[in-house]
């Protein structure tokens, strides 16, 4: 229990949020690639999210006093990144050099509005994350003068 | 007669190390922000203030029969509690975001208050010691 676990909390935060962002923008920059089968294209990525817990950590080690599930968490790690399951856009676009003998191309299942929401709400937790970072720094630097003045 | 740290700093350093620890619940609270079926959580600072102040105090109330009631509140101990949300989300997550930093930010001037108490406990000692 100390303020650098704090570090360790808003970093895993920033990491996590990050790898969102980054599959945001992966999906966004793909969501007009065409292909002409539903194998080969494009799906939306997205990232799951768990929280850590403490006695995963170090198990054996509670802290003093208390029972079970006690510790205060060690942050969020992404336990891995799912593709989604909706439905393909399927376009009768003849002309596109993709298009099957059908006359169809498949589009990904990316729904830019969403996406946007998506980047929109993981730079703000970045930034939250962020906030209690400096504000640990801050507290951190208050205790190096203990005793000075 | 020799100098003791706990009655010299007080209630001060309890303090400190409390809002450390809500500190670090807090943040990991505000990482967790987006994690689904994640359920923030609080200490209850009151309650740890209050057992810290009976204890040195010595007026707390001791249980020396297994059948005697433990009359502190659940949170006493420094245990974790979960908080009640004002707008469940629909992923099971229970953490506000803003609420949450303000909590934070808050517990952060706490801190710096009990610092400054205790900071001065020092400051307090030192001139007792050079007798200036």
């Amino acid at each position: 229990m100390s303020l650098g676990n704090i570090f360790d909390i808003a970093g895993s935060g920033m990491t996590a949020q990050s790898l969102r962002l980054n599959t945001t923008a992966s999906n966004i920059a793909n969501a007009e690639t065409a292909s002409s089968s539903t194998e080969t294209t494009y799906r939306a990525r997205k990232p799951v999210f768990a929280a850590i817990q403490q006695s995963m950590l170090n198990p054996g080690q509670q802290a003093f006093g208390s029972s079970g599930d006690q510790g205060p968490g060690a942050g969020v790690k992404v336990e891995g990144i799912v593709e989604s399951d909706a439905e393909l856009q399927m376009r009768y676009e003849p002309n596109h050099p993709a298009a099957n003998e059908d006359g169809y191309v498949y589009y990904p299942n990316v729904n830019v509005v969403e996406e946007m929401a998506d980047m929109m709400s993981s730079s703000r937790s970045f930034q939250m994350n962020v906030d209690v970072m400096n504000a640990t720094k801050s507290m951190m630097q208050r205790v190096l003068t203990l005793g000075q003045q | 007669m020799a100098i003791s740290f706990d009655n010299a700093l007080g209630i001060h350093e309890h303090a400190l190390q409390a809002r450390v620890k809500r500190a670090e619940v807090l943040a990991n609270n505000l990482a967790n922000a987006d994690t689904p079926g994640y359920k923030a959580r609080d200490i209850d600072f009151q309650a740890m203030m209050q057992k810290a102040q009976n204890s040195m105090s010595g007026f707390n109330m001791s249980t020396t029969n297994s059948g005697h009631m433990d009359t502190s509140s659940p949170g006493a101990d420094g245990d974790l509690l979960y908080r009640t949300p004002n707008q469940p989300s629909i992923d099971g997550n229970t953490v506000e975001a803003q609420s949450e930093q303000t909590r934070f930010m808050r517990n952060a001037m706490d801190y710096q208050a009990s610092f400054e108490f205790l900071s001065s406990k020092f400051a307090g000692l030192k001139k007792a010691l050079k007798g200036e």
